[in-house]
């Protein structure tokens, strides 16, 4: 869709919602502007989905536009990709993000490609909403961040809200962006609290946001990382360290730029995510700033992310296993404190 | 929608071959499928009193109403037949003679656990009794029991593998590609279906435009026989034709079970909304299949009321001691976090 929806109400006056209702809104106000926007998933109609996203919809517009499926995820991205290829805009739901395993084929190589393969001939105005994140004891296969698979894929497009207020926007843009867009929840963030303006309006996809301001230097938090890094940087404000924290929102496309002039004013950079440290998307904004501002670093780029292994259930592996505010203090405070060689 | 008797058998779908009548129970067969589910049960009982108590962390999918089919396709099983689960595993274990206390341990969380605390619930397994694992993928065992089916075919000692599924699972690919695979390859599988007319929340109905899963089997050229899963007995006869069929070496089965869970998909209760009716949930739990075996022991003499209690005694107490052995277990360290990623140690 062309044009870009404002936001009429100032966020910050704007009424505090869960993370959770910012979610359903969207969807509710996406269906009632648009008669082509549908949702399907496993158990989003007559329950309203496991965490409660969907809830009400059914009630209000009715079984045509509110799908329960079976439990089939490859069917479930091909009925998306199908219904957009042929004009409708589905907003389509895998439960848990490690379930999109079971889809890959169909999100990797049918729908992230048809438009290319086709010459520019077939669009896709598809949405996909899943949920990530681990602290739930939820073991390995319910509980993986997994946005670096999607990101890999030219075609697809990603956002990660961590507020409310980016929760709504993000999703609503999605919904109206010509283009297959994971919109990638964390379960964890689902009844966090934030101002999310009553209108319909759009994040634009691609356009990060600098959560916090500091010159010391600059936090890229991923998902459900914003916040922890927040915690952080407050704790380090208290010591007199001001620390930048930067929210990409979208991961595809991202926003380099945003993060490079960051970089490029606090010479330091501490990329942070839940998921999996190596070969995460940690790695590739990392890549971008050496390769934008390698001049500027004081410091080689740190990361912080889960080790390498499989998400353990116990509490008391998983407590060590996720990133949290803690270890990113300690990585930021040993940041801020390298110096260049002879400096 | 508890099926009729006259349903139940309806969809033989026998490829060829006729079968001599299943052989009749006997006292020893009654009372080890009883002792099975009792066992299953209380386990299952217990596990939700402690869950609701705060001892287990993340998902518990309870088995209690099913415990007929497990004991029934799995009494007929030893520890060189291998058999792949579901979400809702732990019956399948308990069956195969897992050890409580280690499945327990599992579900706290502790170093002495079935998966040393990194699977919990969901992933509780035991290779050295042919326990595949439970699986947190709706119809992820049912492919790995084909490869294990192929073992048992390749090594030729007449093992069999049997894949434990659910309604709702009958509906991914997974599913439909490994009873393919088994019947092209002729492996001695047999695929076992536990039909409780429910995937999570919604009824099979609206999943599936099927009354019988086992009706798929002609579509892959195997037999398919749908029984009734609140009979231990029936569900212990129609797969003993099933697994003597793949043991002979004459491919795979499958066998539908019509059961029906007593508690809501996930932990307890806390429903949120009401996707069946008590009245529905009571005609099921009528129908109970501990309950409906005691009555046949007793009944046909092979077991007075006194006997019956006593197994429900042994066992409470089994699962009392196992409890406690859990509960004094420790938890793993952060040195075990990147343990059994590989096979190589991680220090
Ligand atoms: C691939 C996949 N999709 C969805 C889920 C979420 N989920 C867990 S259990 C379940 C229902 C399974 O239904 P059924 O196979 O009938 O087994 P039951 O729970 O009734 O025993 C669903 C949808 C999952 N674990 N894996
Ligand atoms: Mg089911």
């Amino acid at each position: 869709m062309s044009t870009t929806l404002e936001v009429p109400t100032d966020p910050v006056t704007a009424r505090e919602l869960p993370y959770l209702t910012a979610v359903n809104e969207a969807l509710a106000q996406s269906m009632r502007a648009d008669p082509d926007v549908f949702v399907a998933g496993e158990d989003i109609a007559a329950y309203g989905g496991v965490f409660g996203t969907h809830r009400g919809l059914l009630e209000e517009f009715g079984a045509r536009r509110v799908v329960d499926t079976p439990i089939s995820e490859a069917a479930i991205i091909g009925l998306a990709t199908g219904a957009a290829v042929c004009g409708l805009r589905p907003v389509v739901d895998i439960m848990f993000m490690d379930f999109l395993g079971v889809a890959m084929d169909q999100i990797a190589n049918q729908a992230a490609k048809l438009k290319y393969m086709f010459g520019g001939e077939a669009t896709l105005p598809m949405t996909v909403t899943t949920w990530a994140g681990a602290g739930l004891s939820a073991a390995a296969q319910h509980s993986q961040s997994l946005e670096a698979w999607l990101c890999h894929v030219p075609g697809l497009k990603v956002a990660m809200p961590a507020t409310p207020y980016d929760a709504k926007g993000l999703l609503v843009a999605a919904i109206r962006d010509d283009n297959p867009t994971f919109v990638v929840g964390n379960k964890l963030l689902l009844g966090a609290t934030g101002p999310v303006p009553e209108e319909l309006y759009e994040v634009p996809l691609g356009v990060a946001r600098t959560a916090r301001d500091g010159d010391a230097l600059t936090i890229v938090a991923l998902g459900r990382m914003v916040p922890e890094a927040l915690a952080a940087a407050e704790r380090m404000a208290a010591d007199g360290i001001e620390v930048a924290v930067l929210d990409p929102r979208t991961l595809s496309p991202l926003d380099v730029d945003t993060i490079v002039s960051s970089v490029r004013a606090t010479n330091r950079v501490l990329v942070v995510h839940e998921a999996v440290r190596f070969g995460g998307f940690g790695a590739e904004i990392a890549a971008q700033v050496q390769e934008h501002a390698f001049d500027h670093l004081d410091a080689p780029v740190a990361r912080v992310g889960a080790p390498f292994a499989p998400v353990p259930f116990s509490p008391a592996l998983e407590r060590e296993y996720v990133p949290d505010s803690a270890r990113i203090e300690a990585a930021a405070r040993e940041l801020v404190t390298r110096r260049l060689p002879g400096a | 929608m508890a099926p009729s008797p006259a349903r139940t058998g309806s969809t033989r779908t026998r490829a060829r071959g006729t079968r001599s009548t299943p052989p009749a129970a006997g006292a020893e067969v009654l009372a080890d499928l009883h002792r099975r589910m009792v066992r299953i049960r209380r386990f299952e009982e217990a596990a939700g009193r402690l869950m609701e108590a705060g001892s287990i962390p993340g998902f518990l999918h309870l088995y209690v109403g099913q415990e007929a089919v497990a004991a029934g396709v799995i009494a007929h099983l030893s520890e060189r037949d291998q058999i792949t689960s579901t979400h809702r595993g732990h019956g399948h274990l308990v069956a195969k003679g897992g050890d409580l206390a280690r499945m327990y341990a599992e579900l706290f969380g502790r170093a002495t656990g079935y998966c040393r605390g990194k699977g919990g619930s969901m992933h509780v397994c035991d290779l050295a009794l042919g326990m595949l694992g439970a699986n947190g993928i709706v119809g992820g065992g049912v492919p790995i029991a084909v490869g294990a089916g192929f073992a048992d075919w390749y090594r030729g000692e007449g093992n069999v593998s049997v894949a434990f599924f659910g309604d709702g699972a009958s509906n991914i690919g997974s599913f439909h590609e490994a009873a393919n695979m088994a019947a092209a390859l002729k492996l001695p599988v047999v695929l076992v279906c536990e039909n409780n007319l429910y995937g999570e929340f919604t009824p099979q109905a609206r999943h599936q435009a099927i009354r019988d899963v086992a009706a798929r089997a002609g579509a892959y050229g195997m037999p398919g026989e749908v029984v009734d899963g609140m009979d231990a007995v029936a569900v212990w006869q129609a797969a003993g034709s099933a697994i003597a069929r793949a043991r002979a070496g004459e491919g795979p089965s499958m066998l539908e079970a019509k059961t029906y869970r007593y508690y809501d998909h996930q932990g307890v209760s806390g429903l949120r909304i009401s996707y069946r009716s008590d009245e529905e949930v009571e005609e099921w739990k009528a129908r109970d299949a501990i309950a409906a075996i005691e009555v046949r022991m007793m009944e046909g003499g092979v077991a007075t009321r006194e006997q019956v209690e006593a197994v429900h005694d042994e066992i409470r107490a089994e699962i009392d001691a196992a409890i406690a052995l859990a509960e004094a277990a420790p938890f793993p360290t952060p040195d075990d976090l990147l343990d059994d990623v590989y096979t190589e140690p991680s220090r």
